[in-house]
């Protein structure tokens, strides 16, 4: 699944909750009223703590224990055997590569998407589309591919037949890892426009008036004003798609069906095969791991967003 | 070309003219000309168009043959694709059940949390946008290792029928319909709303449920429509809590009628589009009602 | 297992302190018998009783039974029509071990799998999951098929062969042939050895043309990653769709399967390699936390009727009972006669080989495909 791909209503809304926030709420509350206000709190936070927090600590936890129960990190050593490093290695690589490829042509878009009126048709389509092409990532999205550079597909047949370029002349890369970056790429190109066009159009037109007035050409202002005040939105926008590749599974489920190649399909080999295997609990430790490594790019995207929400304003 | 030819004259104007409201189409320094931004739009569009043109011309193809057919559409309606496709009309079914459960939950739980936080517990708020935030740092792949035994618990307290797994689902959207109920909730005047309401003598029960309500309607039906999106695309935890729903059962008919897969998917798509473009309108029509 | 029975414990506290819902648990008991006890007919009262036991659950829940497998969508029809019970069809494409795991995920639940049918390795593996069950036409199935209790039944075999488009690719003489540009991009397997039976056997058939024996798979390991090296190897699993849309131009897979698409797929063919013959028997085993215990008793016993058996005949598969069938004259000659008896030099992995290789494929698959 991809992340905070909804059209959010209204992007500036942060700003506004600050200026209406009920610091004092209608009238003072009594104390009763306080205590029967956190006690409304309570169904949804069972609720998180059973379906959120619960799961997340049985994953984490259960790679520390063994089959018969005991305390141990063999699971958690396990992960650096070269296997597993080699598989987390792969997920880097297609993560890094997708939301790179997807950061620069989204914000391509998004650089095209200057001027547009906010609220008119082609802002509305293109977001809609954004929306949905985000969402896209998935069991249906392995078919378009399947039937777009598969054996038989579309651009496969007509690349060969007419042009006499046969993609797949090494082997067929679609159904390994070198293969997911082009679905990947689908769906992260759309979730950098959901993201980064908020702070790209939130550059003042003032700016570049000033700029202008001043002599500088449009080089000089992108390189000396717009660049470095989009940089951290365009930086976190590109971590926020990494994570998203790196979490990313149904595409490859549905599309890699020999090894496990990326971490998602390790856990659930992990996972199905644990009687087989005789590794019950290493798909905790796998998914440790990825807990890991999803923290650090997450705290990383929110203090780039803290910088970058400074020019939102 | 174009753009060095007509920048001058237009960053010219913009500077001496610049009363005009900030979102109306004028080209300034920063922005492309018109025949970039085609350019760029047109390319990137026709590149993406070629996936969902490649399904669709995939669905009139005729195996091996190498010739088309519409069979595949026309088969959809004869009668014995009833039997055939009995599991994946069943999966649909147990997709739109699964919709409506998360939707119930981001209104019932959700919703109502967040307006008391918002109303009575302020202090908070932080708190509940990190909480709502956390499915994204903890991917479905991880979460779905310690539902598991949770579910084993789920299933012989509450049975083990279709729509409990839209629990797990109520937490997947949870970033989606935070964001689109918050923003409505920010932008409502809440505190001049509810200080007019109990100057009238209304308490704080009767705000909510008449005055704030009614101006959240858009955010709530924002949050359900992506709530809905969100769990008709469901792929991870249904597969790996071996559940049916929508996408896994879209895998298992592929793998006997490829065909039929892409039809639905196509369908499917269609159907995320319409929802997201009835989003998209219903933003937009919330912030021109601010704005004027 | 503890662990997660600890964390599961952890789990329940906090789901029922919210929860004030009532244990809703339907012990499925027909009469006043318990079915999912029951390992025999007679423990029923007879096969009146089963039937009924049956139908009143209304439904029975299979897995990873695929409609073009050794005629599986006749047998579900069949039972449908004769005894008027829902057959539910899960997943028929996943792994024996995914069944497992399936049953794992469901259990407790309406939808969990009532029945298997498992790869060797993987249903020896598993013993714990099944329930004994005797069939009424027990003795007739030979002495080595089965488990002495009844965990396990073997209920049908076939060969390793190979299925090629012959369209666009030629027939393959030997396993180095595959290796030739011919086959660019074209040699798939049906599902992960790891996990599934029939892409386990074709690493058997693979190290017993390579020379090796069937004690370790290495050399068939080996042969596939030459072939993933070469470029010809596609990782995707074959299925009828796969075929059916140009996917996968050749195929390992058992007879019956490539037999089937053979019959619906113009240009598909089948091949068998001259030298050994890889056969394994598929084995049947009913869950012990089937939903539907007296159907899945029902079914175990329609599987090994003649009826069913021959139905196995049909689809180009051997039924474990095919001598009784012969002996007693009830074959459908016709259908036997069509598909050939199995001949040649037959090799089958006996139960610990079958479980080392596991243990052998665990280790070095993963990395010969990488």
């Amino acid at each position: 699944m991809s992340l905070a791909t909804a059209p959010a209503p209204e992007q500036d809304g942060v700003e506004h909750s600050a200026r209406h926030h009920p610091r004092v709420a209608l009238v003072k509350p009594s104390n009763r009223r306080r205590r029967l206000a956190y006690a409304g709190l309570t169904p949804f936070a069972a609720y998180v703590l059973i379906f959120l927090a619960l799961p997340t600590i049985l994953a984490v936890v259960t790679g520390f224990f063994s089959d018969d129960g005991t305390l141990t990190f063999d699971n958690v050593t396990g992960l650096f055997t070269p296997t597993i490093i080699a598989t987390f290695g792969s997920s880097f690589w297609l993560s890094g590569v997708s939301a790179v490829i997807g950061a620069v042509v989204g914000a391509l878009i998004c650089y095209a998407m200057l001027g547009t009126r906010v609220g008119g048709v082609l802002r509305t389509i293109i977001e809609s589309a954004a929306s949905v092409l985000a969402q896209f990532g998935g069991v249906m999205l392995a078919f378009a591919f399947i039937a777009t550079i598969g054996v038989q597909g579309l651009v496969t047949v007509i690349l060969r037949d007419t042009f006499g370029v046969d993609i797949f002349a090494d082997g067929v890369w679609l159904y390994q890892v070198p293969g997911l970056v082009l679905p990947y790429v689908y769906f992260q190109v759309p979730l950098m426009v959901i993201t980064f066009l908020p702070a790209l159009t939130a550059l003042r037109p003032q700016w570049a008036e000033a700029s202008a007035t001043l002599g500088g050409t449009r080089f000089a202002y992108w390189r000396h004003i717009a660049a470095p005040v989009v940089a951290p939105a365009f930086l976190g926008s590109l971590l926020l798609l990494f994570a998203n590749a790196f979490s990313s599974f149904a595409t490859a489920a549905a599309l890699i069906s020999q090894g496990s190649q990326i971490v998602p399909l390790q856990i659930r080999a992990a996972l199905v095969s644990e009687t087989v295997l005789g590794r019950e609990n290493m798909a905790g430790a796998l998914a440790l791991g990825m807990i890991v490594v999803m923290v650090v790019v997450m705290w990383a995207y929110s203090v780039l967003q803290s910088r970058t929400s400074r020019w939102q304003r | 070309m174009s753009a060095s030819r007509t920048a001058p004259v237009q960053r010219g104007e913009t500077a001496s003219t610049r009363a005009k409201p900030a979102n109306q189409a004028v080209r300034i320094g920063a922005e492309p000309s018109a025949l970039t931004r085609r350019l760029i739009l047109g390319i990137i569009g026709a590149i993406f168009l070629i996936p969902v043109i490649a399904m669709i011309e995939f669905t009139f193809r005729n195996g091996l043959a190498g010739d088309y057919t519409v069979s595949h559409w026309t088969g959809l309606f004869s009668e014995d694709s009833a039997r055939t496709y009995r599991g994946l009309y069943q999966a649909i079914g147990n997709s739109l059940v699964l919709a409506a459960v998360t939707v119930g939950i981001v209104l019932l739980l959700l919703l109502p949390t967040m307006v008391l936080v918002h109303m009575q517990l302020p202090r908070l708020k932080r708190t509940l946008e990190f909480i709502c935030i956390i499915p994204i740092t903890v991917p479905a792949i991880v979460l779905v290792v310690g539902l598991a035994p949770v579910y084993s618990v789920v299933v012989k307290v509450l049975g083990g029928s279709t729509w409990t797994l839209a629990f797990a689902y109520g937490i997947t959207v949870l970033p989606y319909a935070y964001r689109a109920i918050q923003s409505n909730l920010d932008a409502i005047p809440v505190k001049t709303l509810s200080e007019a309401a109990s100057t009238l003598g209304a308490g704080w029960m009767t705000v909510l449920w008449t005055i704030l309500l009614p101006n959240l309607r858009r955010g709530v039906l924002a949050a359900s429509f992506i709530s809905i999106a969100v769990v008709l695309g469901e792929f991870t935890i249904a597969s790996l809590l071996n559940r049916r729903n929508l996408q896994t059962a879209l895998l298992q008919v592929s793998q006997s009628d490829p065909w039929v897969a892409v039809i639905f998917a196509l369908f499917a798509l269609a159907l995320a589009f319409v929802l997201l473009l009835i989003i998209g309108r219903l933003g937009s029509a919330t912030l021109s009602r601010r704005k004027s | 297992m503890f662990t997660k029975r600890t964390l599961a414990a952890v789990a329940l506290v906090a789901a029922s302190a919210i929860t004030l819902s009532a244990c809703s648990t339907s012990e499925a008991t027909a009469g006043d018998v318990d079915a999912s006890t029951a390992t025999t007919v007679e423990d029923f009262g007879g096969m009146e009783a089963l039937i009924a036991a049956a139908q009143a659950e209304g439904e029975l829940n299979v897995i990873a039974l695929p409609d073009n497998w050794a005629n599986y969508g006749e047998i579900k029809a069949l039972f449908e029509e004769k005894y008027d019970i829902v057959v539910n069809s899960a997943d028929p494409d996943v792994s024996s071990a995914e069944e497992i795991a399936a049953a794992d995920n469901l259990k407790g639940q309406d939808a969990a799998p009532d029945v298997f049918d498992l790869g060797t390795a993987v249903a020896l593996d598993s013993l714990d999951y099944f329930a004994p069950y005797m069939v009424a036409n027990w003795d007739e199935i030979p002495e080595g098929n089965k488990e002495a209790t009844g965990l396990w039944v073997n209920d049908y075999t076939g060969s390793m062969s190979i299925g090629y488009d012959s369209n666009s690719v030629p027939e393959p003489a030997s396993l180095d042939d595959l290796l030739k540009a011919d086959y660019r991009g074209a040699v798939a397997l049906n599902g992960d050895p790891t996990q599934a039976g029939a892409a386990f056997a074709a690493l058997g058939l693979a190290t017993v043309h390579e020379g090796g024996t069937l004690d370790d798979f290495t050399p068939g390991i080996e042969f596939f990653e030459k072939l993933n090296d070469a470029g010809n190897f596609i990782p995707v699993n074959v299925t009828g769709a796969t075929i059916a849309a140009g996917e996968t131009k050749v195929a390992f897979d058992w007879s019956y399967n490539n037999l089937a698409a053979a019959a619906t797929v113009d240009g598909w063919k089948v091949t068998t390699l001259p030298g050994a013959v890889y056969t394994s028997f598929y084995n049947q085993a009913i869950s012990k936390d089937a939903p539907h215990p007296a159907a899945a008793r029902l079914w175990q016993e329609f599987l090994f009727s003649p009826e069913a058996q021959n139905l196995f005949i049909v689809g180009g598969a051997y039924p474990v009972t095919i001598q009784a069938l012969q002996d007693a004259g009830t074959v459908d000659s016709d259908a036997l006669d069509a598909l050939g008896a199995l001949e040649g030099e037959l090799v089958t992995p006996t139960p610990e080989q079958a479980e080392n290789n596991a243990t052998i494929l665990a280790e070095k698959w993963a990395a010969a495909i990488g």
